[in-house]
């Protein structure tokens, strides 16, 4: 799985580090970062729900 | 488009407490978005599914900009409209670039690494109102004015930064400005509270601390010029958005939970089911409904129907938290549900900028009180308490609690 984060749409809502902070972080900015774009499978589930909970629709999949 | 309810006129009250008026059930099965009737005069879309609700919220054709024509005038009345039409936007009411730079100013303050480490203190606070209530030597207590308007009031001087000397003040004049009181004492306590926070920040300016208000000024100097005007908005905003909605869900969390006993037996067993049941009751009570009123900006295809340029949005929070679609029997309150698809805190660029703050404290809450308490309990039946019916927030205006 390959997942992309875009720092120019992000709100900073925070949702995706709620949902996996083995994947998602936010810098002191409050902006998303990715600490992997290959979640493992064992974060892979949560990753896919932290795409489509973000708000600004900031996260994308690129390889299932 | 057909008229859906033949004489409905929106904004309706709830007709029980614990569920959303029942008009808003007969429009979402007749269309996700629909047209309606507004008391204020004038038509509006009326957006009632769940996915509906998203696709307007996070799509930028449709404005926030309270000031311009045609806004719809839902929660909100012609005299606060006036209001906000005399002042500079607050980021609220902003849209594109220029939200964008004014929320980005602030984000940093809010992430999820930032706010647990006021974790500590937030716990503090909310255990020293606890203290007081066992204290109380008379019961009933009012859960209200014993702790749910006093912990986020003086979680938002956490944020400020303002001196414990003037906690007390700061707390009483807050408390006042959402009170059931003369709308001349209202006015008072903002009056009061401008000038306070005014000076307050006129202060910091002259000092250099780290803390909320520090770092922007410190921003803004590097970045030029100061914004001292601005900067009295930003914390008007952060209290204004922050205090009242923070104390209604803490109350209604309270009222959820305690008639539900089974739910809350849950819970009690397992404080790790607390986050979870943060979430089911955001959206069970969904209290800010309707404060996401948008104007179309642009003609739109969306659910179905087309939005002409100059149309008035209204997008029901609370009809998408209860979205058979989205959310299997939305009726019953099910703290095991795992549902964060929500739209309690909004949709899209505006999604609550102190949505974690307000989860946290909701946490802190309701795990320290019915550990402490454990035999909690409210002193008069659910069914009668004085629900804040036609408030733009939901709530409850008095909670009184026993144990
Ligand atoms: C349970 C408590 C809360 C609820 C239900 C709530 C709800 C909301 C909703 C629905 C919005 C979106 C409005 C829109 O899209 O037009 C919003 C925005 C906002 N909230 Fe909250 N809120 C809560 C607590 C807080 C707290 C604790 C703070 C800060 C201390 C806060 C600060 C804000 C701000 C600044 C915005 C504007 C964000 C923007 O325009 O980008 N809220 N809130
Ligand atoms: S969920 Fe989306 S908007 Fe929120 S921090 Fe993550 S990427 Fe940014």
């Amino acid at each position: 799985m390959r997942i992309k984060a875009d720092t120019g749409a992000c709100v900073g809502s925070g949702q995706c580090v709620l949902t996996e902070p083995a994947v998602f972080d936010q810098d002191d900015d409050g902006l998303v970062a990715l600490l992997t774009d290959h979640p493992d499978d064992q974060s892979a589930a949560q990753a896919r729900h932290a795409v489509t909970l973000c708000p600004s629709r900031a996260l994308s999949i690129l390889q299932e | 488009m057909t008229k859906n309810v033949a004489g409905l006129e929106l904004p309706v009250e709830r007709d029980c407490p614990f569920s959303p008026p029942a008009a808003y059930e007969l429009l979402r099965g007749q269309a996700p978005i629909s047209n309606v009737r507004l008391t204020s005069g004038g038509e509006a879309w009326w957006v009632s599914g769940h996915e509906e609700a998203r696709a307007v919220l996070a799509d930028g054709r449709f404005s926030s900009d309270k000031r311009k024509n045609g806004f719809p005038l839902f929660t909100l009345d012609a005299a606060t409209l006036q209001q906000l039409r005399s002042q500079p936007p607050l980021m609220l009411g902003m849209d594109g670039p220029e939200h964008s730079a004014a929320r980005r100013s602030v984000i940093g303050e809010f992430t999820v690494k930032r706010l647990a480490a006021l974790r500590p203190r937030i716990q503090d606070i909310v255990d020293h109102f606890i203290d007081d209530m066992l204290a109380a030597d008379q019961r009933p207590v009012d859960l209200v004015q014993a702790l749910s308007l006093p912990v986020p009031s003086l979680v938002i001087c956490e944020l400020l930064g303002v001196p414990y000397t003037d906690h007390d003040f700061f707390q009483s004049r807050t408390t006042m400005m959402v009170r059931r009181t003369s709308l001349e004492d209202r006015q008072r306590a903002f009056a009061e509270l401008r000038a306070y926070i005014d000076d307050l920040i006129t202060r910091k300016e002259s000092e250099s601390g780290d803390d909320l208000f520090g770092r922007q000024i410190a921003r803004q100097r590097q970045e030029g010029a100061l914004d001292h005007a601005g900067l009295v908005s930003l914390a008007f905003l952060l209290l204004t958005a922050g205090h009242e909605t923070t104390a209604n869900m803490i109350s209604l969390g309270v009222v959820g939970l305690l008639s539900h006993p089974e739910q809350l037996a849950l819970v009690k067993a397992d404080p790790g089911r607390t986050p979870m049941a943060v979430e089911e009751l955001l959206r069970y009570f969904t209290i800010a409904d309707g404060v996401t009123s948008r104007l179309a900006t642009e003609d739109v295809e969306i659910g179905g129907v087309s939005i002409k340029a100059g149309e008035g949005v209204i997008v029901s929070m609370l009809s998408a938290n209860w979205d058979p679609a989205a959310f299997k029997d939305p009726a019953e309150l099910d703290v095991e549900r795992g549902a964060r698809h929500h739209v309690a805190f909004g949709f899209g660029p505006h999604q609550c900028l102190g949505q974690n703050l307000a989860r946290m404290e909701l946490q802190i809450v309701f795990d320290t009180l019915f550990r402490r308490i454990p035999t909690l309990r409210l002193a008069a039946p659910a069914e009668g308490l004085p629900f804040k019916s036609d408030a733009v927030i939901y709530g409850v205006h008095e909670l009184p609690v026993t144990w």
